[in-house]
């Protein structure tokens, strides 16, 4: 599947054969590969421009080693760059109060109710206890799947289906929760758009009165140019902590995870890979540049050298 | 139409106090194809094309630029021959007609049956729902409460049971009622996971012991703010299955509609349908012209 990438940056390589020195010439055809490339990966247009006129800057003049080609050093030193954009270590969630509020946000159907299932299932497995609270009431059937995945799980769910009030919903469920010991709410919200005013508002006095101490954005690994518009969007009236991205057990290259980054500047704390709620993750910075870039092998090859 | 913001009202501040379409020009709406997500390849081809009318004409006012993107991306949409549907209406011959969906998680398959079922009951037809999404949490559950909401019958055997055997109850019942269209959700499944495919395969074969022709329509539905990742879809769906038609949904939000450019270059399968909100009556038939019309259409 990353056929067309390799071939893109064998061909930005044969540019570059031969000269030993990376001048502000031979590395013009190969950033340009590389821009490409970032954009044929989802990374936004203008994000994927700044990075690569920051690489280009950390190219210029450095010497080539022996054994490795200056289009090598230069996919190297754009692993290096991705992997530091989107952070170095990994960033745990915040989990502080008693007790203790997860909100979870984002766009529709990105994966925020099977990521809660997943998160109450980590969290009950660290010993902790846990509550959902079923705040979508929109969508038909959101709190039945809730319900379903909070059985499979063993964690219960707090639910009132009659209810057409997200806030007191999420606001009782914290009363239960103290009531029965629990120590960590995880809100499931309904899916939003970034451009519905009267849904960001609903999240946002979400926030605001249930004061979590973990925020999440929760977006699909195969969104396109328009994530960083989401996130900003959405990191402007929530100011979340962290991003969780997801179904990436596909194929996607998931370019919007160094645009997010890069945009509102806030950790990705968990991938999701799966539809079973055991397919969560930590998220490793240096994988996922390997996977934006799609080339394993270059960098192992690099790394040798 | 309602697909948002379009994606051409940047196009006249690129070109103001240009005179001609120069590199400049071109750049500017490279970025402005891409980022809308038309794709790496059809933003190449676009601005080929206009390249060469530049080299052609000599010198091309910018001014003009509006006009001609215009007829390039009529043209892109144009070269998938297929006419656009223009109502709910159903083939005489082909009773029940039968429509399976398909495509990964969470694009809005279900939803998309919902908003169809309604339109098709709006046109004075019958209509019977396959819930052959036995597999995520509650999916039965939704399409169930679609089916309450709309007014039609869902048939269900419940979670966790086999999606053929529903598929073939489905298309059983819609015989059996004399209904006009039986449409039958699946399970969100991506592309990679090669079991999940060909259970596809499966489901048709079992419909078919009832219609030999069916289904008569395979309906990928695709979202409409995926990136690249939606030619990938289309590509390998349309591998493992006869997809027979698009629905591209979450149009209403700010994803620009540009991946129905794209696609519609790339894919010979007609766009029919496009999803533009979570109400029953967010469906539109897809429409060529007002599709380009809207994107071109200046906003104040
Ligand atoms: N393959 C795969 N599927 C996933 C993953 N995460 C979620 N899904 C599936 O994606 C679909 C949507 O997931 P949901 O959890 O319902 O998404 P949501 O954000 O709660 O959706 P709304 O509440 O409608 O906004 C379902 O079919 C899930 O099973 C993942 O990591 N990989
Ligand atoms: N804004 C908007 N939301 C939509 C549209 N179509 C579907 N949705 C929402 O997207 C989410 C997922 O929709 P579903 O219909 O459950 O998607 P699906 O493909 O059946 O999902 P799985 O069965 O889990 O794979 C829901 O929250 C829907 O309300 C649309 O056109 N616009
Ligand atoms: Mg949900
Ligand atoms: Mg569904």
């Amino acid at each position: 599947m990353f056929d067309n990438l390799s071939s893109k940056l064998d061909r930005a390589f044969k540019t570059l054969k031969g000269t030993g020195k990376i001048t502000e010439i031979n590395v013009a055809t190969t950033v340009k590969e590389i821009r490409r490339a970032l954009i044929d990966a989802d990374v936004n247009y203008k994000v994927a421009k700044e990075v690569t006129d920051t690489i280009k800057e950390q190219a210029l003049g450095r010497d080539v080693l022996i054994a490795v080609s200056p289009g090598q050093l230069l996919v190297k030193i754009t692993q290096e760059e991705l992997t530091k954009l989107m952070g170095g270590s990994k960033v745990d969630i915040n989990i502080k109060g008693d007790p203790a509020v997860i909100l979870i946000s984002g766009l529709q159907g990105s994966g925020k109710t099977t990521f809660t299932g997943k998160l109450a299932s980590l969290l009950k497995k660290q010993g902790r206890q846990v509550l959902l609270a079923a705040c979508d009431i929109y969508r038909p059937a959101a709190i039945d799947q809730l319900k379903v995945l909070g059985e499979q799980v063993g964690v219960e769910v707090y639910a009132e289906p009659e209810n057409k009030n997200a806030l007191q919903i999420a606001s009782r469920a914290i009363e239960h929760a103290k009531k029965t010991g629990k120590k960590i709410v995880i809100v499931d919200t309904a899916g939003r758009l970034a451009v519905d005013e009267q849904m960001m508002q609903e999240i946002e006095a979400l926030k605001k009165a249930l004061n979590p101490s973990e925020t999440l954005f929760v977006v699909d690994s195969m969104t396109g140019q328009d994530a960083v518009n989401t996130a900003k969007t959405f990191d402007e009236r929530l100011n979340f902590d962290g991003v969780v991205l997801t179904k990436l057990d596909g194929d996607t290259r998931g370019g919007a995870a160094i645009s997010i980054r890069h945009v509102v500047n806030k950790p990705i704390k968990f991938i999701s890979t799966g539809e079973k709620m055991e397919n969560i993750d930590v998220f490793h910075p240096d994988r996922m540049a390997q996977r934006i870039l799609g080339m394993g092998d270059v960098i192992s090859l690099v790394e040798r050298a | 139409q309602k697909t948002s913001e379009n994606i051409f009202s940047k196009l006249s501040k690129a070109v103001m106090g240009k005179s001609k379409v120069d590199e400049e020009v071109l750049d500017e709406l490279e970025e402005i194809l891409i980022t809308a997500d038309v794709g790496v390849d059809t933003t190449i081809k676009v601005i080929r094309r206009i390249e060469e009318r530049v080299a052609r004409d000599k010198y091309l006012n910018a001014a003009e630029l509006d006009v001609i993107l215009r007829e390039e991306i009529a043209f892109l949409l144009e070269e998938n021959r297929s006419s656009d549907t223009s109502d709910f209406d159903l083939p005489a011959d082909k009773k029940p007609y039968v429509i399976m969906v398909v495509g990964v998680n969470g694009v809005g398959k279900t939803t998309t049956i919902g908003k169809l079922a309604h339109q098709f009951k709006l046109a004075g037809k019958s209509v019977v729902l396959g819930a052959a999404d036995t597999f995520r949490a509650a999916a039965v559950d939704q399409l169930i409460l679609w089916g309450q909401r709309v007014g039609v019958p869902v048939v269900s055997h419940g979670m966790n049971t086999d999606p053929a055997s529903v598929a073939f109850d489905a298309v059983k019942q819609g015989v059996d009622s004399k209904a006009d269209v039986v449409i039958v959700d699946t399970a969100g499944r991506l592309h990679t996971k090669v079991n999940l495919m060909n259970e596809l395969t499966k489901i048709k074969k079992v419909m078919q012991k009832f219609i030999p022709d069916a289904p008569h329509e395979i309906l990928l539905v695709l979202d409409g703010s995926t990136g690249q990742n939606a030619f990938i879809q289309a590509k390998e769906f349309t591998r493992a299955t006869e997809v027979s038609a698009l629905a591209i949904t979450k149009l209403d939000g700010t994803a620009k509609g540009g991946v129905v450019i794209g696609i519609s270059d790339q894919f010979k399968i007609p766009v029919k349908y496009i999803g533009v909100g979570e109400k029953m009556t967010d469906l539109q038939l897809f429409n060529r012209k007002e599709f380009v019309d809207s994107l071109f259409k200046k906003k104040g």
